[in-house]
């Protein structure tokens, strides 16, 4: 038996050291940055208990940047899901061109995120941008908005990026849940008289729901986690207004006047607390079981 | 009418990179003009021709290909032999161990990002490759893992068997059987390692900060700084890089959703 467990340690054993490396270790230590003081140079100062999270709790910004991130998860998420199952339905039809369709649905998946989001401080521009132009050549707005900085439209303006780099994927989940249906469901509801909404309603949403809960899961947690959009379309603004959890962790340690490892490391661990909240989530919703895991994907 | 449907989606979806790629063909002075013009007046393909010689671009360029080619070749060796030993083999701790993988999936480095940044700080690896390079390997472990056990799981055992017989050992059997049996889903795993590092900002922002250490998605954001706002040369550059990937993106597409799923949807 013991020989047997080295020979796993054995074949395992470059995965299990890259992740030990990079991915526990790290962890490790985030939880004792969280827990230590540090010089403005980055040196550790010693331990000062708790005090890091008692701080966090009194950050004047906290409040608003945990309206901005429910506000955000959930607007991306939800609204991603509602547009993708149109998507799905349709990309799941015959029709000339399918292909090409499919493949220009890749490209915003496809494209670094960065890149996207830059290109969209580029589209969002007051002066030179293509939105404010398409927008009053429409005449849907008299005079252009300057949508990256005021602040009623800053957030709105980051969702519509969330959501179009979100259709991607989500998408093509709820399209390989849709595979998953099989036609003679179809063919008895026809048989029954059902009109097409309600077969829609009765049978495919019912059938599709758990490809449905794995791209609602996933998608919390990619957005949650999400960083180049909110950092680049947001970047002209000062302050922590329209900042995520994720993006104001991030000023607090490398770019603001603060550069506060500690309070930092203290807000990470709280990221990544919920970020396990949602796993958790994640692996009930799909009764994740290995076995199953091997079968599926081939 | 499907059809119209569909096209006025790819329209949509392919609407901002076409600005993207006009944007990159006009000269400097069209990029400012009210009101806006969709179209350059002056085609000037010229700007591809000004980043590809600029001696930045070929550096960010060059950190770009060696990330994620290094990433890539440490993900397919660390992960193929523990896909072939999880899909053979049943043994104590399989099932944690995968469950450790599922999670080193869920969790991108955004959230670990301070810790890291720690990490590398207290081992002196800043601005060095190897830092960028195992943490992408880290991260896109697990896609791998997955494809190659979902492969490796279908090819029959009595193959196996048979090599074994003509003489070959186990890992002989992974080299010169299953993985070439497996050739699909070591190209999908491939492809996918190779774009998630090439596309990976956030790591590579905080760890690399010396100018000719930084990839391709870090260093073409300085064509637009609060100083010098080339957009025509920033969009080139993206356009070079988004290329590319979107082609190789494009052949993987039917493997995506069960790599990134785990296999809970088909």
């Amino acid at each position: 038996m013991s020989g047997r467990r080295w020979e796993a340690l054995l074949w395992l054993g470059p995965s299990l050291a890259l992740i030990g490396g990079v991915v526990f270790y790290p962890a490790v230590a985030l939880v004792r940055a969280s827990l230590g003081r540090y010089s403005i140079t980055g040196l550790y100062q010693g331990s000062v208990g708790a005090e890091n999270y008692a701080r966090l709790l009194e950050q004047p910004a906290l409040p608003t940047v945990l309206a901005n991130t429910a506000v955000w998860v959930t607007a991306v998420v939800s609204i991603t899901v509602v547009i993708s199952l149109a998507l799905a339905q349709l990309l799941n039809q015959d029709f000339p061109g399918r292909a090409l369709v499919r493949w220009a649905l890749i490209v915003p998946w496809a494209a670094s995120l960065i890149m996207t989001s830059t290109l969209f401080v580029w589209i969002y521009d007051y002066y030179f941008g293509a939105l404010n132009q398409l927008l009053m050549s429409l005449h849907v707005l008299t005079r252009p908005v300057d949508w990256l900085a005021e602040d009623t439209t800053v957030m709105g303006a980051m969702i519509a990026v969330g959501i179009f780099v979100s259709l991607p994927f989500t998408t093509y989940v709820l399209l390989a849940g849709l595979a998953g249906i099989p036609g003679e469901v179809y063919e008895a509801a026809r048989v029954d008289g059902a009109s097409t909404w309600a077969t829609y309603r009765l049978v495919t949403l019912p059938l599709l729901q758990p490809a449905l809960l794995v791209a609602v899961v996933l998608n919390v947690i990619y957005v949650f986690n999400s960083f180049p959009i909110v950092w680049t379309l947001n970047d002209r603004n000062p302050g922590f207004g329209h900042d995520t959890m994720i993006t104001y962790m991030y000023k607090i340690a490398f770019k603001s006047a603060l550069r506060d490892v500690g309070l930092a490391a203290a807000l990470g661990v709280v990221n990544v607390a919920l970020i396990l909240v949602a796993v958790v989530a994640y692996l009930r919703t799909v009764r994740w079981d290995d076995d199953a895991a091997a079968a599926g994907s081939a | 009418m499907l059809a119209a449907a569909g096209f006025a989606l790819a329209c949509g979806v392919l609407s901002p990179y076409a600005v993207m790629l006009l944007t990159a063909l006009k000269p400097d002075a069209e990029l400012r003009t009210t009101p806006p013009r969709v179209l350059p007046v002056a085609w000037h393909p010229g700007n591809f021709l000004d980043v590809l010689g600029d001696p930045a671009f070929a550096d960010w360029l060059r950190v770009s290909l060696v990330v994620a080619t290094a990433s890539t070749a440490i993900v397919v060796l660390a992960a193929a032999p523990a896909a072939y030993y999880t899909a053979r083999h049943r043994f104590p701790g399989r099932t944690a161990f995968l469950f450790v993988v599922l999670v080193t999936q869920m969790f991108s480095p955004t959230a670990l990002v301070v810790g890291l940044y720690r990490e590398f700080f207290e081992l002196d690896l800043i601005n060095t490759y190897a830092a960028l390079i195992l943490t992408n390997a880290a991260f896109n472990l697990a896609f791998a893992i997955w494809i190659l056990r979902a492969f490796f799981a279908s090819i029959p055992r009595e193959i196996e068997e048979a090599a074994a017989v003509d003489g070959c050992g186990r890992l002989g059997v992974l080299m010169r059987v299953i993985l070439p049996l497996s050739l699909p889903g070591l190209v999908t795993a491939v492809i996918f390692a190779f774009i998630a590092a090439w596309n990976e900002y956030i790591v590579a922002l905080t760890l690399m900060t010396a100018p000719e250490r930084k990839p391709l998605t870090v260093g073409i954001t300085s064509y637009v700084t609060a100083y010098v706002q080339h957009w025509n040369h920033l969009f080139a550059a993206s356009v070079l890089a988004i290329v590319p990937v979107v082609v190789l993106f494009a052949l993987i597409e039917r493997q995506l959703v069960g790599g990134l799923t785990a296999g809970s949807v088909k």
